[in-house]
């Protein structure tokens, strides 16, 4: 594992405190994270199988972990907000995902003959490393790099918009305003509009 | 057929037949609604305050909602059993509200005068046609209903901008004082939004308290919508008898050749249905007024009711639009506060520019839109196309709170001139479920309209240079400057058009039908033009005048 994979992992394994941790401890989280995936929890997936559910939750803990600040995509129900919108969805994009998630699996098998739910977190992350900056991806990855695209989209989406991310970005709205007061001051004076 | 009988039926709810009810009520008129869709109360029913992750859709489109499922809106361009049909290579997207109010329960709340020049665009550039009416014809009805709904702007004395009767417009957003700046430096106008959202107490309804989701219905009905502020008071004389999952049919007439009633269909039972009125009012919006007319046939009308001219469905028009959106650095690191303000911007950019110095004949207002709303399902898109470039984990977590708020963007939206490709007909194979004949489409943007879509994305691009930001999309001419469908921007007009000569119009100047004395049409049908404004508050203006009209005709006894 060079620098840049340890960060990665860092980066995508729910447990800050990890940080400067040793290989024991690292590897130690790793597997709590698989843990905490391998529980399905009480939900049943409407549109996704169990193989393709148990991914979904893995990738889109990877896509948003748990940090100081707030949880993971799977604290804010992200993947049952996924599902629910592809139970309900149009087909191209049922078929979309479902071959997203075909065509993920498929790379892996041929570089590592396992599934992406199976592999080591390095090697997750050096697979989503290939495909998780459309501008900088070969392009022979480019269906790759379209479901990842729309996959991270849907995560963002379900996490920004669930209470923990609502609290997270300090939206403060949502209620009743006596007197509008427009921009306050020191905005006004951060963008330049008032001195 | 059993038929109760009414003085007045009115098809529609919306911003049409609610006038009509109104006005015509308060003349002492028994006035009976047809509505397509259920009740609809703002008060009890609006969705207001809900959190999105109240629901795991996360406020997401539906299908009967496509603009989210806590938007007021019920209805959508492709409703369960009401199909319509596009004639080969022609797309035109068809949005109908299906609910007490129709499509005033989720606008923008735009509500803009038309100027005395878009009365007479023909007299000025020989393209279109004149109305038989101008601006003085109107503008008592506008400052009407400027005094009875309530609209907040400023008065700035712009030539074919006419100012209203305003209440105080609301303080600008952070962005907006930028785009503002922005505007100001390369020579466009920027202006205080005239939104129809009550900024002091108005008749009895409360002021509005910023929260920004105008489009869910208000349920202190501090906005205009149809069933809070005009119904309402309507049903409150008595005289108002609403009935809803009515779908309309066919305008019925008498041997001497005059309106008798409407036929409809009781949704709930699937039976035929008709109620009787001495006058009958057509505010089913532009396009289902003119359905019903043409399916309204008989061996006395074999083209469909009023339709001798043949013009009933031609000179279908909708709005031009094209949008960006940019990506502002200078939106990082916000201070935060609460910056929801009403339901719409505060802001907008109204068209000012001589067109004798442009490739195209008319104007466009520009909408500013973006900031540090309420996250829904759609939120953080796109993260890709900021510097962070993708990603995922830690550095991707932080770049959406970095990120958050920093996207703001232009919609442009100008006026169509009719033309001879764009109108809607009787499908000749096609029902729907109620064995309703339905209408087919046919729709084809001019090179007048795709230059005026190129000319705002230059403006849109001129503009975020100066914000010092980056565009997040861009349409080219592969797009044709990424011109929105035929009907996507949902200002249908001109299918029952308004005129003196019987032979090239519908309807005459009181937008009464030239072959039946008691036939009226009350919504977007009878404009003879667009605008470069949005069309509902010419829509309430003129439903007024008409209403106005018959109830003095009816005094007489002349109805």
């Amino acid at each position: 594992m060079d620098r840049r994979d340890l960060l990665r992992l860092l980066a995508a394994t729910p447990f800050p405190v990890l940080l400067g941790a040793s290989p024991a401890a690292l590897e130690q989280a790793v597997r709590a994270a698989h843990a905490s995936v391998a529980d399905p929890g009480r939900y049943q997936a409407r549109f996704f199988t169990p193989a393709e559910w148990e991914t979904v939750r893995l990738l889109a803990d990877l896509i948003i972990p748990r940090d100081e600040r707030s949880g993971s995509a799977g604290d804010a129900m992200v993947p049952e907000f996924i599902d629910t919108l592809l139970a309900e969805g149009e087909e191209a994009q049922q078929t979309a995902l479902r071959g997203g998630l075909a065509w993920l699996d498929r790379e892996c098998r041929s570089r590592w003959e396992n599934p992406f739910r199976m592999l080591s977190v390095s090697r997750q992350t050096t697979m989503l490393d290939a495909i998780a900056w459309p501008a900088r991806a070969h392009p022979a990855l480019s269906q790759g790099v379209a479901f990842f695209t729309r996959f991270r989209d849907l995560v963002a989406a379900g996490f920004w918009s669930s209470r923990i991310g609502v609290d997270d970005l300090g939206y403060q709205g949502n209620t009743f305003v006596a007197q509008w007061t427009g921009c306050p001051d020191p905005q006004l004076r951060k963008l330049g509009v008032r001195p | 057929m059993q038929a109760n009988s009414y003085d007045v039926v009115v098809v529609g709810s919306g911003a049409g037949g609610g006038m009509a009810a109104y006005m015509l009520t308060r003349a002492g008129a028994r006035v009976v609604v047809l509505e397509a869709g259920p009740l609809w109360w703002p008060e009890e029913d609006s969705a207001m305050w809900t959190w999105n992750y109240q629901s795991a859709r996360r406020g997401g489109g539906t299908r009967l909602r496509p603009f989210g499922e806590f938007d007021a809106g019920d209805g959508g361009w492709d409703i369960e059993g009401e199909p319509y049909t596009r004639a080969p290579g022609t797309t035109f997207d068809w949005y109908r509200g299906r609910m007490l109010g129709g499509r005033t329960n989720h606008w923008g709340r735009i509500s803009l005068r038309f100027g005395p020049d878009d009365f007479r665009r023909r007299s000025l550039d020989g393209l279109g046609d004149d109305w038989p009416i101008g601006y003085h014809d109107l503008k008592p009805f506008y400052d009407q209903v400027d005094r009875l709904i309530g609209i907040f702007g400023s008065v700035e004395g712009l030539p074919n901008e006419p100012d209203g009767i305003f209440l105080p417009p609301p303080e600008p957003r952070c962005w907006e004082h930028l785009v503002q700046g922005a505007s100001d430096r390369i020579g466009l106008t920027c202006i205080p939004s005239r939104l129809s959202i009550l900024t002091t107490p108005h008749n009895g309804r409360p002021a509005c308290h910023y929260c920004g989701q105008c489009n869910r219905g208000c349920k202190a009905n501090a906005n205009f919508s149809s069933p809070g502020v005009l119904l309402r008071p309507a049903m409150e004389t008595g005289l108002l008898t609403i009935i809803p999952l009515a779908m309309a049919r066919e305008v019925v007439t008498r041997p001497d050749g005059r309106a008798r009633g409407v036929g409809y269909i009781d949704k709930t039972t699937g039976e035929d249905r008709m109620v009787e009125g001495r006058v009958v009012v057509l505010a089913a919006s532009a396009c289902e007024s003119a359905r019903m007319l043409l399916n309204s046939k008989s061996s006395r009308h074999p083209n469909g009711l009023a339709n001798g001219s043949g013009v009933v469905g031609k000179y279908l028009t909708d709005t031009v639009g094209a949008d960006m959106g940019a990506y502002l650095p200078r939106m990082e690191e916000w201070v935060p506060h609460n910056c929801d303000g009403v339901g719409g911007a505060h802001k907008y950019m109204p068209w000012t520019t001589d067109n004798r110095k442009l490739d195209f004949p008319r104007g466009y207002h520009i909408e500013i839109w973006g900031g540090h709303g309420m996250p829904g399902a759609g939120a953080m898109g796109g993260i890709q196309n900021y510097p962070v470039g993708g990603g995922y984990g830690q550095p991707l977590k932080d770049a959406y709170r970095k990120y958050y708020g920093t996207m703001i963007g232009f919609s442009g939206r100008g006026e169509q001139i009719p033309n001879e490709d764009c109108w809607c007909e009787i499908d000749p194979k096609v029902v729907d479920q109620w064995g309703i004949p339905v209408l087919r489409f046919h729709w084809k943007w001019a090179e007048h309209e795709i230059r005026q879509a190129r000319h705002m994305q230059q403006t849109f691009a001129a503009l975020i240079e100066q914000l010092g930001g980056t565009p997040l999309w861009s349409a080219g001419a592969e797009s044709d400057w990424g011109i929105a469908a035929g009907g996507r921007i949902i200002h249908e007009l001109g299918t029952v058009r308004m005129g003196d000569d019987p032979d090239t119009s519908v309807v005459d100047r009181w937008c009464r039908a030239h072959e039946v004395p008691n036939l009226f049409v009350a919504d977007g049908g009878p404009f003879v033009s667009q605008a470069d404004k949005n069309p509902t508050w010419t829509i309430l203006a003129l439903s007024m005048r008409t209403s106005d009209h018959i109830a003095q005709a009816m005094k007489r006894g002349e109805l």
